[in-house]
């Protein structure tokens, strides 16, 4: 298949990524970050809030435009071109998470909890909705995510942005290796 | 109508509560240039695999440099993006001075706020932009996901002045 739907290794991907951060800054002075738009929807919800409250279409217009087409990316990239083999992944993780009674089935992630079938189990849902709130109560706690702090933060030698980052490998060391393991063998049922 | 100006802005918040700096986007080629780059980079991140819950494991068990190279190498060209265009003194399209983003200092609340994303990243393998990019490419799953993160940010929201920040 063509260069557009065959994955692309790191040092392609990596710096498109990278000029993604002059980019927003060149195109309207706007500093890249995905998980403030989480917080201009919140805001366009009826809350008493304070941190809710300011014009989110104003603020916030760039950041959700930005993020439907994320969206958007991912239908080009995910539907209409998609990568017609399956997933390949490194031996040493398929052996541990075959322990764990994980399969690999070519898929971005594990049908267990990601496909449609598996949102028929109250289990599924624990894991997706507690991910999900971690994932948005420490991005904004943290005052950024991924691309706030591990790319533009770091980029511009912010030192919170460490802090943050330090966390967010923390937090996924701890993850894989202790919370995962434990909700595998049945923790939280 | 609301007056943006007049409304609360917390000292911890900086680029966070953007509410006095940013300009507002007006005209429809504007929209279309910041959905365009939202695109482009939704389509980077599935053909890079950086939104696969499997390519997460691999980095957090260490046995694949993927995501390193992905994110060393993203970090090390902004970084030299940042640098030229400070010498160079660009300016935005509109001509007006860039900012530079700067995060306001503090301790706690990057460590833990942090960690919690972390805990979070390593659960469901994705952080918010591949989540985006994953609902596009046709997985509902990502839909719960997003929910849960919605959840997550009006409960910081209405948490954060128990929460430590310094």
């Amino acid at each position: 298949m063509g260069i557009l739907s065959s994955p692309w290794p790191w040092w392609v991907a990596g710096p498109l990524i990278g000029l993604t951060v002059p980019a927003l800054l060149l195109l309207g002075n706007k500093a890249f970050g995905v998980s403030s738009s989480l917080r201009h929807v919140c805001a366009m919800l009826p809350t008493r809030l304070d941190y809710f409250r300011y014009d989110w279409r104003r603020v916030g217009g760039w950041n959700l435009a930005f993020s439907a087409g994320i969206v958007l990316g991912g239908v080009v990239a995910g539907v209409l071109l998609a990568n017609p083999e399956p997933l390949q992944v490194a031996a040493s993780t398929r052996l541990a998470l075959a322990e764990l009674g994980v399969s690999v089935d070519g898929g971005f992630a594990p049908d267990a909890w990601f496909s449609l079938a598996a949102l028929a189990s109250p289990r599924t849902w624990l894991l997706l909705i507690v991910g999900g709130f971690l994932i948005g109560f420490g991005a904004r706690y943290a005052g950024g995510c991924t691309s706030g702090h591990a790319i533009t933060g770091l980029a511009n030698l912010q030192l919170p942005s460490l802090l943050a980052v330090l966390g967010f490998f923390a937090g996924g060391l701890l993850a894989t290796h202790l919370l995962l393991p434990w909700f595998l063998g049945g923790g939280g049922a | 109508m609301r007056n943006a100006a007049s409304m609360a802005v917390h000292p911890d918040d900086c680029r966070e509560n953007p509410v006095m700096e940013e300009a507002a986007v007006t005209s429809w080629a504007a929209w279309l240039r910041y959905l365009l780059a939202g695109t482009v980079f939704g389509f980077i991140a599935i053909r890079s695999e950086i939104i696969a819950w499997y390519r997460i494991q691999e980095m957090f068990r260490f046995d694949a440099f993927h995501m390193y190279g992905v994110i060393g190498s993203a970090v090390l060209v902004a970084f030299v993006s940042l640098r030229v265009m400070r010498a160079a003194g660009a300016t935005a399209l509109d001509g007006s001075r860039i900012d530079y983003p700067v995060k306001e200092p503090g301790v706690s609340r990057y460590l833990l706020g942090g960690t919690a994303f972390g805990l979070g990243w390593g659960l469901v393998g994705a952080c918010p932009g591949p989540i985006l990019a994953l609902i596009g490419a046709g997985m509902p799953a990502f839909l719960v996901v997003l929910l849960g993160a919605l959840l997550g940010t009006l409960t910081y929201g209405a948490l954060r002045r128990f929460l430590p920040h310094a």
